[in-house]
């Protein structure tokens, strides 16, 4: 076809584009991946019985902010990464910043604990569950948020990949939150991490053959 | 010519672009045709300095990145330049042309065409496959509806979305990437 055939048929019949794609489609992917998890979450682990007591306690509130944290640093980055020519600008810095705090304030408790129980305050009661339950809960945003960037453009499909999953992971951890009996400090910043680097892979792979366009 | 006054052409043809293209997202057809038609003219040029291959591949380049354009123009922000956000599409296309040929000069390495010469014959000529409708009919319906409707039998984008229930846009796309696909099973390369 010649190109300005091509043109009168790519120009014939436009209606105005709807504004602010691009936030409108995250906060879908992002509810869709909320709610996913939560379900998912209250179905299959249950919230934690004491959920009433501890929510009272900084604490509680403190592992809250981890994902949350995470999850904020990261949409910040998908979306950035969700246009032509997007870089990550300072949202990388949105995302190391919690996960130092938490690794520093590990170190810290781990410090200052006697020295047989390291190893037992690392590991908690359900480090091996922990991760496996957190890749799961992601499923839903991770599906989410795919299809909310396969109706835009990123031009780096492995980092936004990734930041997409990292999206899905910390949305998903803020839902593991409400079952999580664990309260160390250093077992979210190793089980926590290391759940949230799952669907983060995946995402990474997925992004070269699921974002091309 | 003189460093300043390339800056300020370049300026002047920035805000020129970006106000056609913003009344096209508006929804002005006129506005987003003539946008289309410099648009094209630039990534020709753009391309056909960064490439050494036949006009055909050019054009062909030309016509992906205006579709491009055309797909993801709900993801321009007004508040960025235009000029980065066209680059940024025209580089990510190129490289996956850079891509595409490189994997296709690798599996047809040519070092082994004069061995494969008597190998295996083929006794039936390569015209009998060229019939138009036999090609069409190879084509998935999102390409081979489109192109029968709005090329052999010259519906409207708009009459043919309503006939076959594809998207406008879908049509668009459909005719598109069946003709470049029918072009390619002509030459024989897929």
């Amino acid at each position: 076809m010649k190109t300005d055939d091509f043109i009168s048929l790519l120009a014939s019949g436009v209606e105005p584009v709807a504004r602010h794609a691009v936030p409108k489609r995250f906060s879908i992917a992002v509810l869709i991946g909320a709610v996913g998890a939560t379900l998912v979450m209250m179905m299959a682990l249950g919230i934690r019985r004491d959920l009433a007591e501890v929510a009272v306690t900084p604490i509680f509130w403190v592992k809250v902010a981890l994902p949350l944290c995470l999850m904020i640093g990261s949409l910040w980055m998908t979306t950035r990464l969700a246009r032509p020519g997007g870089t990550t600008g300072g949202s990388g810095w949105a995302v190391a910043a919690p996960i130092v705090a938490v690794w520093v304030a590990a170190v810290y408790v781990l410090m200052a604990a006697p020295d047989g129980a390291r190893l037992a305050i690392v590991l908690g009661k359900t480090w091996r569950v922990c991760p496996l339950a957190i890749a799961m809960l992601s499923i839903p945003g991770l599906i989410a948020v795919f299809w909310a960037l396969r109706g835009l453009a990123p031009t780096r499909p492995v980092l936004t990949g990734a930041a997409g999953g990292l999206l899905a992971g910390s949305t998903a951890t803020l839902a593991y939150c409400l079952h999580c009996p664990e309260m160390g400090i250093p077992f979210w910043g190793a089980w926590y991490l290391l759940g949230m680097l799952v669907p983060t892979v995946v995402g990474a792979l997925l992004g070269p053959r699921l974002l091309r366009w | 010519m003189n460093r300043t006054t390339d800056i300020t052409a370049a300026q002047a043809k920035e805000s020129h672009l970006r106000s056609l293209f913003v009344s096209g997202l508006a929804g002005d057809a006129a506005a987003y045709r003539q946008f289309l038609a410099e648009l094209g003219a630039h990534l020709r040029g753009f391309l056909r300095r960064r490439l050494q291959s036949d006009s055909a591949d050019i054009e062909d380049l030309v016509q992906e990145t205006l579709l491009a354009v055309h797909n993801g123009r709900h993801t321009y922000r007004p508040e960025e330049p235009l000029t980065a956000w066209i680059h940024a599409i025209a580089r990510y296309k190129l490289t996956d042309y850079f891509r595409a040929r490189s994997r296709h000069d690798a599996l047809n390495d040519p070092l082994d065409d004069a061995l494969e010469l008597l190998a295996a014959p083929d006794l039936e000529p390569a015209q009998a496959r060229r019939d138009l409708g036999k090609l069409l009919d190879q084509l998935p319906d999102r390409q081979r509806l489109p192109i029968m409707h709005v090329k052999l039998e010259g519906l409207s984008v708009t009459e043919t979305a309503k006939l076959t229930g594809l998207s406008e846009s879908a049509v668009k796309v459909g005719v598109h990437r069946g003709l470049k696909a029918l072009a390619a099973k002509i030459r024989g390369t897929r």
